[in-house]
């Protein structure tokens, strides 16, 4: 579980890397800063969301699809998790 | 002062004094000051504001009603009606358990006060979810200064709301809502508002120099401010100025029609046909911003107002604006033809050369090329249709 997890954030922050446009911000960036305060503008997170779901293989959503959802890495793991438990 | 009487006086008022001057406030390109003070002397600055923080308590369907009546009279005086309303509402939803701006909101009822919104800034986006401007400390206070693209009735106005970078370094998404109030801040104009519609509103750009006491910065993120309350308040209470633009235009044509059938009974007029089209466009428009206003209204008084911030709201009230400023422009442009030439009059009874210049203002106020594209790229996302 605890591999998961690990593996599951680092896929987030290489997403996040490619997508969120936030520079090299993002490596550094702790597990539950905002990404949104950090830069990422509403219309990158659209790619960062079409990414996970590339990345991971699944669809979000509807009711995921809202902005606390994605304001965090530790907060789009959660979600992550939960899709792959489901 | 109450709702009540607020709500009882208002057609009046907008057939009286706003109308009376709603031509010469749109030839001069003036402030419809005469409008405002009576609008004023009815409370309608409080209106916003809930009765147990000194105002009328109206509700957002309320106001979005009275912004209707208004527009149908005189479309600026009801826009600067329902700018105010938005910025009042985002102190409201945002900031009332912060006592400084409860005694603000106080003030606001007390002493008429008129506030203005410097949500714009010159700079490479247009996006008013990333700013250039941004705070900085000048001992226990803040300094700011903001180049503004446009600030309706800035110059008029007591108070402005507007948004900034919360520090120099902070990202241009990092936004706190800030509330310069007047003494303290200074607009230089710049340049003119010699503007084809919505004359009356006195729109042009604004260097805003402010000086910022710790309070007059919200608690709330501008994030959230704009997301569940001056986005969807903006597009609802623009809607209803447009719905009351068009209100008008359709009486018009249907006071026409009916002369028509009258002159030859026993005969439907060709332009019946016409108008029972532009009833139905009419009766869309308004159902479209009455179930918006009803969901928003639902949200709000459920728990969870991150609601607001889901892809599926911002879809639906993102249509909204799309949908009614282009039906307003299709409504009054169809009105025209149904009346003809005398609608082309400048000096007729039944004139829609104003109605029409201003309601080509409502694709173009927020771009509706950038709301379809922000649209396009939440479908991509998104799966209920």
């Amino acid at each position: 579980m605890s591999a998961n997890v690990d593996d599951t954030t680092l896929a987030i922050r290489n997403v996040l890397r490619e997508h969120a446009r936030l520079g090299d911000a993002v490596a550094t960036l702790e597990e539950d800063a905002s990404l949104y305060d950090a830069g990422m503008t509403s219309h990158a997170s659209v790619d960062v969301m079409l990414a996970l779901e590339s990345e991971f293989d699944l669809e979000f959503p509807d009711r995921m699809l809202r902005r606390e959802v994605f304001e965090s890495v530790a907060a789009i793991r959660d979600a992550v998790l939960e899709l792959q438990e489901a | 002062m109450t709702k009540t009487h607020l709500l009882a006086a208002l057609p009046d008022i907008a057939s009286g004094v706003v109308a009376a001057h709603a031509a010469q406030v749109d030839r001069d390109a003036r402030f419809p000051v005469e409008g405002i003070d009576a609008l004023k002397a009815a409370g309608m600055m409080g209106a916003a504001i809930p009765s147990d923080a000194g105002g009328l308590g109206c509700s957002l369907e309320e106001l979005g009603k009275m912004c209707a009546v208004l527009a149908r009279n005189c479309a600026s005086t009801a826009m600067i009606v329902a700018m105010h309303h938005i910025q009042v509402a985002s102190l409201v939803n945002h900031a009332i358990s912060q006592p400084e701006v409860r005694d603000y909101l106080l003030r606001v009822a007390g002493e008429r006060r008129l506030i203005a919104s410097g949500t714009s800034e010159v700079g490479p986006s247009g996006d008013m979810r990333q700013s250039v401007c941004f705070l900085e400390s000048m001992g226990q206070d803040f300094t700011v200064t903001k180049k503004c693209t446009t600030v309706s009735y800035g110059q008029m106005a007591d108070d402005i709301l507007f948004q900034a970078r919360r520090t120099g370094e902070a990202s241009a998404g990092d936004q706190v809502a800030i509330l310069a109030t007047r003494g303290s801040y200074v607009l230089d104009p710049l340049g003119g508002w010699d503007t084809l519609g919505m004359r009356g509103t006195c729109s042009p750009g604004g260097v805003l120099k402010a000086r910022i006491a710790p309070w007059q910065v919200l608690d709330a993120s501008f994030a959230t401010v704009a997301a569940q309350t001056q986005v969807p308040w903006s597009h609802i209470l623009w809607s209803c100025c447009w719905l009351g633009s068009a209100t008008d235009a359709v009486e018009k044509a249907s006071t026409v029609v009916r002369a028509k059938a009258r002159a030859r009974p026993g005969q439907v007029p060709h332009a019946a046909l016409d108008l029972s089209r532009l009833t139905g466009k009419l009766l869309l428009m308004r159902s479209v911003i009455q179930a918006l206003t009803r969901e928003y209204e639902m949200i709000m008084t459920s728990a969870d107002h991150a609601d607001l911030e889901s892809l599926g709201f911002a879809l639906r009230d993102n249509n909204l604006k799309l949908n009614t400023s282009e039906l307003a422009v299709e409504i009054v442009s169809d009105a025209l033809r149904i009346v003809g030439i005398s609608a082309y009059k400048n000096d007729s009874e039944v004139s829609l050369g104003r109605h029409l210049r201003d309601v080509y203002s409502a694709p173009l106020m927020i771009s509706n090329q950038r709301i379809h594209s922000t649209n396009a790229s939440m479908l991509l996302v998104h799966k209920t249709v």
